[in-house]
């Protein structure tokens, strides 16, 4: 295979469509924008592509709930397209926004009946914040692709008002601990949980990021697209080449390398 | 049928909005409350089925996680939570909700097409121990404005309460204003009545033309005249003649001075005079334009929304960010948006509610409702907020000031524009409604007490998604070359940017061809309205299905209301019947040239004479917690700092990002290496002493930020936003001219031009025939193309070791400084600049930086080194020993070397900057010739430590106790 072809997918208020476009070709991905509507039209089509990529932004102004309307839109328009994506293997991640649509539709943390088991709410804050926030993939979580391989601390911006994730009861969160679907937790900068802004929005078990039961649809609310170069870093860590972000679109490209 | 839906919080989910504004009422005072309960109110109209009700509960409008919901009949309250105070807010009619427009969509995807309607409400249940009149304060102090909403009072039966309320239709009927009869009396009362702000002059020279053409004018002529006119649009006291006289000490008895065009005379010569070759469009589109690279052109604008902020601080500062979003958008044919700044002036936040005058918001809830509404709009456009300031004064009550700034970056080739005859006229984005109608004229007069009943009008909320969908289409259209010209709808609506884009051709227009949002505008409220997220195209006939099918496939409206003439004239029917029919050169050129007087006397402020304190310590935490000064962080984390991928330095830094950055760096092309830097510089202080020196400081301070950061000022160019009191009053425009002139002569020195400016004036805020004007504000912003991004320094200390110098001479210039300001003195020693000697002293930090020798700068403004190298220490979580001695510092007026002068001066040019040993030789040699000291270095102690004159400490702080001084007064 050549170069993996990603579906950028915007809609009325995406705003990060450009830069995770820039990110996966970066990685080497061949990556396209594409409006919502135009998937609705015969002539274009959801299996044309290897990743179906949600990025951040205000999907309808986040209006009624963040990623809702988006992902009904999903659910009731397109779900016969996404259900053959995900069967023939393809990958999916939904960043900020993204991740909001992915857990609103059912996607996330993912059943068979597609019901919504978990949520992402406003911020014990109150506000939306931008900050840059360490992350751990604890050492359990060996299913996702995204981000095989990657340093098991890692810093990245978030910037949300509503990534407060939480689930609808206890058995959801011990189901997706178990399965090891837990991708990202907040921490401190040794690894350590603690309370905010360490934890910066209140997350249940300092939930970032899950993965899916297959470990090829991932959501998570912090930014890997604003840092894959060094130079994004706000202190600029020289010795390093890459930013920490960029792994994660590598894996998905070297991912579909080998398996499509 | 018609629904009420309510949506809660599950038990057991934290209510964050509930506990925010729980927090709010303790701040108002009132500690009684024991907890806020906060409900999400739809209505629903329509032929619905209680099953698709619960439908679109279950599936749409309820988190089935986080949160319950109830269905009811509206009028009856359905959490009547015992012992609970219900307030319920809800938009009045005609107010703008974005949610109704999505909401209905997102029932639509359901598959459920009987909805008529949508209404949003919020409602809050208040526990604990209120009385009425506490009651009412917080309603009216929190939770809403009436200008823009109400409380919903139950009515006994349900019925009594009306459905969606219906707009009646509009029966048209021409109106014409007797002119040709009016007395120079009746004229005044015509411009009065009809809030059209024109002076009689100008009221003499319409009743003239329309003598000429033998009839009397319509409304609408009347009204698109005025706008045209309108100080906002028309800048007539910036282009007027003014009667300049000026006295000041060195003078004896005063200077005179013909000012004919004080733009021209000051601003716009500094560019003409340097004429720079990357300059590609000063002064005349929507923005100013310089070369990036060899493919695009970035620009810039800044722009001020104070009159509605001071009303409608959410709504104010909403639609002020996408206001000048679009100047960008209209610049050319069409930028892209790639970073926002935002600067406020706002009263104290701790201001006594009892000395607020009159009909004023306080201002605690001007700067939270101004923050939201940039936080909000900037936010959702995905235009990353990257630079700003806030200062304080009490003058600033009941006339706050938002500026609101925005850069884009255009394809070189389409920088400019050029509407063609037989084009036609298309209006895409928004629906016009009845919002906005006089805010160009009434941004032309003073504020009062009466304003918000006047002119609620002007006051409107934003879309921001509808501007981000116009944003991603218009761009779409500009790629495919599918129109020749563009410009925004701004102050005057229609009636500006069509009378503009038709100026030279002519154009003839059809209103009733605009889509509105509701039936029952007249032609004239179509052709004036305010309604934002519109821009105008000149496209050719032949392009105008595919363009249709761009905006159309994206669900953006984009119709054709008209067609360039060619005829000069300015024709605007609405269904057949001609309403209006006016002359372009008449409209453009008419406009008599004001006359005005202006006097500057030079105020006297007295120095003030004091002893040196011996332990300056506390003195720098008094500084640090001073409004202006202390940390802003509150604010610049609700923006997204980051969003496009491109930023580079961001507005915080340090070894836990929480230190003040002096200018932020972004990359608008995210492959390439090159980065634009913004920053600005402001300082109302320096202008109670004097305008010409303030506005001098306002540009070092720009310019020195540029350099602070790593940049240069070989490519930099400077915009420049005037906001000052009442023109007609003499000593309120002398004290502008003085401005003007400063920056003629500072620009001029710094080869540094400018490319674009706005003034807003009339700020006073008038009770009871006494009038506060705001002090005299100028803000200079700067843009800058950087060749290597990657070259840029922050301002946090770096590493223990390293050698900290003080670049640039110090003053005893304490005049408008906080120092000062803390024992309530102004003084007149105010900070000069020397633009030969900072210049020196600019290039050579320039080369320094671009050499890779400079780990860290930081400028010296506010509280002077003092508070730039505790910034520096506490950001970067080091120790500094700095030696007083060590400062290159020159005594002027009193002759005496003292600690708290040189630690507190306020002197410009100058910078804190960390180098490492090893390159001590090779930095001092690229400085030699401009004044520095090698006055310290930084170490893992954790304390600051300033050794005095006499070589013994005079202050010394851990450095954790000074960011905390800088953190707490606005960690809200």
């Amino acid at each position: 295979m050549a170069k993996p072809k990603v579906c950028v997918l915007r809609t009325a208020g995406t705003n990060c469509d450009k830069e995770t476009a820039f990110a996966f070709s970066e990685a080497g991905a061949s990556a396209e924008l594409a409006h919502i509507n135009s998937l609705f039209e015969p002539q274009k089509k959801l299996s044309e592509y290897d990743i179906l990529a949600i990025p951040g932004g205000f999907s309808y102004g986040d209006d009624v709930a963040a990623g809702k309307i988006l992902a009904n839109e999903l659910r009731y328009k397109l779900i016969g397209d996404i259900k053959k994506f995900i069967q023939d293997g393809k990958l999916i991640i939904g960043i900020c926004n993204g991740f909001q649509v992915l857990v609103r539709s059912g996607l996330l943390p993912g059943s068979p009946s597609l019901s919504q088991e978990a949520s992402l709410i406003i911020n014990d804050s109150g506000k939306f914040e931008d900050r840059w926030v360490h992350l751990k993939n604890p050492k359990s979580q060996k299913k996702c692709i995204w981000t095989k391989g990657l340093p098991g601390l890692i810093s990245l911006p978030i910037a949300h008002g509503e990534g407060k994730f939480v689930v609808k009861d206890k058995f959801v969160l011990e189901r997706i601990e178990e399965q090891g679907q837990i991708v990202f937790q907040y921490c401190d900068e040794e690894g350590k949980a603690g309370d905010y802004p360490v934890n910066p929005n209140g997350s249940t078990g300092d939930i970032a990021g899950i993965c899916d039961e297959t470990g090829r649809i991932f959501g998570l609310m912090p930014h890997p697209e604003r840092h894959i170069s060094v130079l994004q870093h706000p202190r600029w860590p020289r010795s390093k080449k890459h930013g920490d972000g960029s792994m994660i679109f590598a894996n998905a490209v070297n991912y579909c390398r080998r398996n499509l | 049928m018609q629904y009420k839906i309510e949506i809660k919080d599950k038990t057991g989910i934290f209510d964050a909005v509930g506990e925010g504004i729980k927090k709010d009422i303790f701040d108002l005072g009132i500690e009684s409350v024991k907890s806020v309960g906060f409900v999400q109110v739809y209505t629903l109209e329509g032929g619905i089925t209680p099953r698709e009700a619960v439908r679109i509960c279950e599936e749409l409008l309820a988190d089935s996680v986080s949160q319950d919901y109830s269905i009811g009949v509206p009028g009856f309250p359905q959490t009547a939570e015992a012992g609970a105070f219900v307030i319920e807010v809800a938009y009045n009619a005609g107010v703008m909700d974005p949610v109704e427009e999505s909401a209905l969509k997102g029932i639509r995807d359901l598959g459920i097409k009987s909805v008529n309607s949508v209404k949003t409400a919020k409602k809050y249940s208040i526990k604990g121990r209120l009385d009425a009149a506490q009651l009412k304060m917080i309603s009216e102090k929190l939770l809403y404005n009436k200008l823009i909403q109400h409380i919903v009072k139950p009515p006994s039966h349900p019925a009594a309460r009306p459905l969606a309320k219906k707009d009646s239709g509009y029966g048209f009927e021409l109106t014409r204003v007797d002119l040709l009869g009016a007395s120079d009396g009746k004229l005044k009362t015509i411009s009065g009545k009809g809030q059209l702000f024109l002076n009689l002059a100008e009221m003499r020279k319409i009743k003239d033309y329309f003598r000429k053409i033998k009839r009397n004018p319509t409304d609408c002529e009347l009204e698109t005249i005025a706008q045209t006119w309108s100080e906002h649009c028309g800048h007539k006291t910036f282009r007027g003649k003014i009667d300049y006289k000026e006295v000041t000490e060195t003078q004896g008895r005063g200077v005179t001075r013909k000012i004919d065009n004080l733009l021209k005379s000051t601003i716009m010569k500094v560019t003409k005079e340097l004429n720079k070759p990357w300059c590609v469009s000063v002064f005349k589109d929507n923005s100013g334009v310089i070369r990036f690279d060899d493919k695009y052109n970035i620009c810039f604008k800044v722009e001020t929304h104070n009159h509605p902020s001071a009303l409608e601080p959410f709504g104010g500062a909403n639609t002020g960010i996408g206001g000048v979003i679009r100047d960008p958008l209209g610049t050319g044919l069409g930028a892209a948006p790639f970073l926002n700044t935002d600067v406020f002036c706002f009263a104290p936040p701790d201001y006594p509610f009892e000395k607020l005058p009159p009909g004023a918001l306080h201002p605690k809830r001007v700067m939270k409702g101004v923050v939201s509404g940039v936080r909000d709009y900037g936010n959702k456009m995905g235009i990353p907020t990257v630079n700003g300031a806030v200062l304080f004064h009490e003058r600033f009550v009941g006339n706050p000031l938002v500026y609101c700034g925005t850069a884009g970056i255009l394809p070189k080739e389409k920088s400019f524009k050029r509407a063609e005859k037989g084009n036609l006229v298309v209006v895409v984005g928004g629906r016009t409604g009845r919002d906005g109608i006089h805010g160009a004229t009434f941004s032309s007069g003073e504020l009062t007490h009466e304003s918000e009943k006047i002119s609620s009008g002007a006051v409107q909320i934003g879309n921001p998604i509808q501007e981000k969908k116009m944003v991603d289409t218009i761009l779409q259209a500009r790629d495919l070359n599918l129109y020749n010209a563009i410009t925004d709808c701004g102050a005057g609506g229609l009636s500006s940017a069509v009378g503009e884009m038709g100026s030279d051709l002519g154009v003839e227009v059809f209103l009733e061809k605009v889509p509105l949002k509701y039936e029952g505008l007249s032609y004239t409220e179509i052709w004036i309205s305010e309604s934002q997220e519109r821009m105008v195209l000149s496209v050719p006939e032949k392009n105008i299905k595919e363009l249709s099918g761009v905006f159309s496939r994206e669900n953006v409206e984009a119709v054709v209301i008209g067609r360039f003439t060619g005829t000069k004239r300015l024709k605007l029917f609405y269904k057949d019947a001609l309403v209006c029919d006016l002359d372009m050169r008449f409209l453009h050129e008419g406009l008599p040239q004001i006359e005005k007087k202006a006097v500057y006397i030079k105020p006297r402020h007295e120095e003030p004479r004091f002893s040196c304190p011996k332990d300056l310590t506390g003195v720098l935490k008094n500084l640090l917690s001073r409004y202006d000064i202390c940390s802003k962080e509150w604010i610049i984390r609700q923006y997204d700092h980051e969003v496009q991928g491109g930023s580079v330095l961001k507005p915080l830094a340090g070894i836990v990002n929480d230190g003040p950055s002096d200018a932020a760096i972004a990359k608008p092309v995210l492959g390439s290496k090159k980065g634009v830097v913004v920053s600005c510089g402001i300082n109302f202080r320096y202008g109670f002493i004097d305008p010409y020196w303030m506005a001098a400081s306002c540009i070092d301070e720009a310019l020195r930020q540029i350099i602070s950061v790593g940049g240069s000022l070989s490519k930099t160019a400077l915009l420049d936003n005037f906001c000052w009191g009442n023109p007609d009053k003499p000593d309120r425009l002398g004290s502008l001219a003085r401005a003007a002139y400063g920056c003629y002569d500072i620009a001029k020195g710094f080869g540094v031009p400018f490319i674009s400016g706005k003034d807003s004036l009339y700020n006073e805020y008038t009770v009871r025939n006494e009038s506060i004007a705001i002090p005299g504000t100028l803000l200079i912003s700067a843009i800058s193309v950087m060749e290597d991004a990657g070259k840029a320094v922050s301002m946090y200390a770096k590493n223990p070791g390293d050698l900290i110098y003080a670049v640039g001479e110090t003053f005893d210039e304490l005049g408008g400084s906080h120092y000062y300001g803390l024992s309530g003195f102004t003084g007149s020693s105010v900070p000069r600049v020397n633009t030969r000697k900072a210049l020196k002293a600019f290039n050579a930090l320039a080369r320094a930086s671009s050499k890779g020798l400079i780990r860290a700068a930081h400028d010296c403004s506010e509280g002077g080194i003092g508070v730039a190298a505790a910034e520096m220490a506490f950001a970067g979580g080091l120790g500094m020993e700095i030696f007083l001695g060590e400062v290159p510092f020159t005594p002027k007026t009193q002759n005496l070397a003292r600690n708290d002068f040189i630690l507190f001066s306020e002197s410009n040019s100058r910078f804190i900057v960390e180098v490492e040993k090893k390159n001590r030789g090779a930095f001092e040699k690229i400085l030699k010739g401009v004044p520095f000291g090698l006055i310290g270095c930084l170490s893992d102690k954790k304390n600051l430590k300033v050794i005095g004159l006499d070589d013994i400490p005079c202050l010394s702080a851990r450095i954790d106790e000074l960011k905390e001084s800088w953190q707490k007064p606005l960690r809200w």
